[in-house]
């Protein structure tokens, strides 16, 4: 049974939102992703600076038997990336909520309201 | 939907809150939290695989000899010591690989053979019908009533024996690639023997199905790690042996393959393929990779399916993974015929070309690397 923050928003593809209060989104994948993956070895993380649209994939997160793409859950551009967690991807699977991969200022329009919540997800993933 | 069979350990892999994934049909553990620690749990210390989806055939007559003669690629002849073993490709008629397998002579009326868990079915009919085709007479009996644990790494051997001392007389002496069976009060009727799949010293233990609970039981508690399908793979990635289904499969020849060394033409025996094979001869290499890293970052993973590009042509991954005994990524390439160790080739991945070097299999063995 994996972990599911109240306090976070989540996508289809297993992706946890934070909105912060400077107006920008914190963005990792779930407790739910990292067990489903398994031993993750290797992420490709946005370049700071770079514009995406919702659902645009950004990234990619490898683990020793399969790589997922990671995709953008709001429109906007990207201000921050972990760096720091390219050295040591297995972070994510110790501890998926605490592993951001890379925070997005929303662009004009952009919306967390179709995000599912902590309910929402939880259903998805059973 | 049909259901997912079980081994007779499904439910104390549950207990232990295995990640079961669906393995051909079969029910299985992939990992039981960290499939890398378990890797190096095996390269270190001791690990043991439910290998129970296996299907272990035994094999009975006064011509079972002959049988293996004809139908196998690799030469029994080679098996005149009771317990001894022997890993050969059983082909079909155009050279292709119908199924790797390991045969196991106990007499001249009776061998054992272990097969691969998603061909067992097609191995089994394909057994009947050479027999009948060429009127061996040998029983045949596929034994569902066993399970099969291999227990591996530097300290396997141990702590089988500390849990089955009784075996130890007869299994201590066991050279690798020879088997013993024993009597034990507790786990009944056992063949023991020094094979793998993993690079690393250890028993792999036929054992009978209402008894597998208990030994796995026992081997937990004398420190042996339950390891799951995960670290399977990357053990024998690294040990440089092939995957049934992923390296060989019914189109492609053993010595395509990296498998010549598993073919024996030395002799004059006709065998099912012989013909197919000493026409076509080799067609491509078969050789491993290693990622390059460039700025001391690794680009990407290498996986099946890939693009090899080289000086003599393109070829394909067969294999690929990300190796946790070295912390690169490793794969088995089939390339076309001139590339050499040492080589530098390109890999296509996500629209990019990676360097790779080409190296001599295998990677790791005995918990050491050899190939960089």
């Amino acid at each position: 049974m994996s972990n599911v923050p109240a306090d976070l928003k989540y996508t289809e593809e297993h992706e946890w939102v934070r909105a912060e209060a400077d107006g920008t989104v914190t963005v990792g994948i779930t407790d739910h992703a990292q067990e489903t993956l398994g031993d993750i070895v290797f992420l490709v993380l946005p370049a700071v600076g770079k514009s995406f649209t919702v659902g645009d994939a950004v990234g990619v997160v490898e683990s020793v038997k399969a790589a997922s793409d990671i995709y953008a859950p709001v429109s906007g551009e990207i201000v921050a990336v972990n760096e720091a967690l390219v050295d040591t991807p297995d972070a994510v699977n110790q501890d998926a909520y605490a592993s951001w991969l890379f925070k997005v200022k929303l662009g004009t329009g952009a919306a967390l309201d179709t995000l599912l919540d902590a309910d929402g997800y939880q259903k998805l993933v059973g | 939907m049909t259901e997912l069979k079980h081994t007779p350990l499904n439910a104390v892999h549950r207990a232990l809150n295995a990640r079961m994934v669906d393995f051909g049909g079969w029910d299985m553990p992939v990992n039981y939290g960290s499939q890398i620690d378990e890797h190096h749990a095996v390269r270190s210390d001791a690990g043991m695989f439910d290998v129970s989806h296996m299907c272990v055939v035994d094999f009975t007559g006064a011509r079972a000899r002959a049988f293996f003669e004809y139908a196998l690629a690799n030469n029994v002849g080679k098996l005149r010591t009771p317990g001894r073993a022997l890993y050969s490709c059983m082909l079909n008629e155009r050279g292709g690989v119908i199924d790797d397998l390991i045969v196991y002579f106990f007499s001249d009326e009776c061998f054992r053979v272990v097969v691969n868990a998603g061909t067992a079915e097609k191995d089994i009919a394909w057994f009947n019908h050479l027999n009948a085709e060429r009127g061996f007479g040998v029983t045949i009996t596929p034994r569902r009533d066993f399970a099969i644990v291999a227990v591996q790494g530097p300290n396997a051997r141990a702590k089988v024996w500390h849990v089955l001392p009784s075996a130890r007389s007869a299994t201590e002496p066991l050279k690798p690639f020879n088997a013993a069976r024993v009597s034990d009060a507790a786990f009944g009727d056992l063949t023991i023997a020094r094979t793998g799949y993993t690079g690393e010293d250890g028993f792999e233990i036929i054992v009978p199905a209402q008894h597998v609970a208990a030994l796995w039981q026992a081997l937990q508690a004398a420190g042996v790690r339950p390891c799951g399908l995960g670290a399977r793979d990357t053990l024998r990635l690294e040990a440089g042996m092939n995957l049934y289904g992923q390296d060989m499969d019914e189109d492609v020849s053993p010595l395509d393959a990296g498998l010549a060394w598993t073919v024996d033409l030395t002799a004059p025996r006709e065998f099912v393929g012989r013909a197919a094979l000493e026409q076509n001869g080799t067609r491509s290499d078969f050789v491993g990779l290693i990622l390059q890293k460039e700025d001391g970052k690794a680009g990407g993973v290498l996986r099946a399916h890939q693009t090899v590009v080289t000086p003599h042509g393109e070829g394909e991954i067969t294999s690929g993974t990300f190796s946790p005994s070295m912390q690169e990524s490793i794969a088995f390439a089939r390339v076309p015929k001139g590339v050499t160790p040492g080589d530098l080739v390109q890999v296509q991945i996500r629209g990019k070309a990676l360097p790779a070097s080409v190296v001599k299999l295998p990677f790791v063995r005995n918990g050491k690397v050899l190939a960089a």
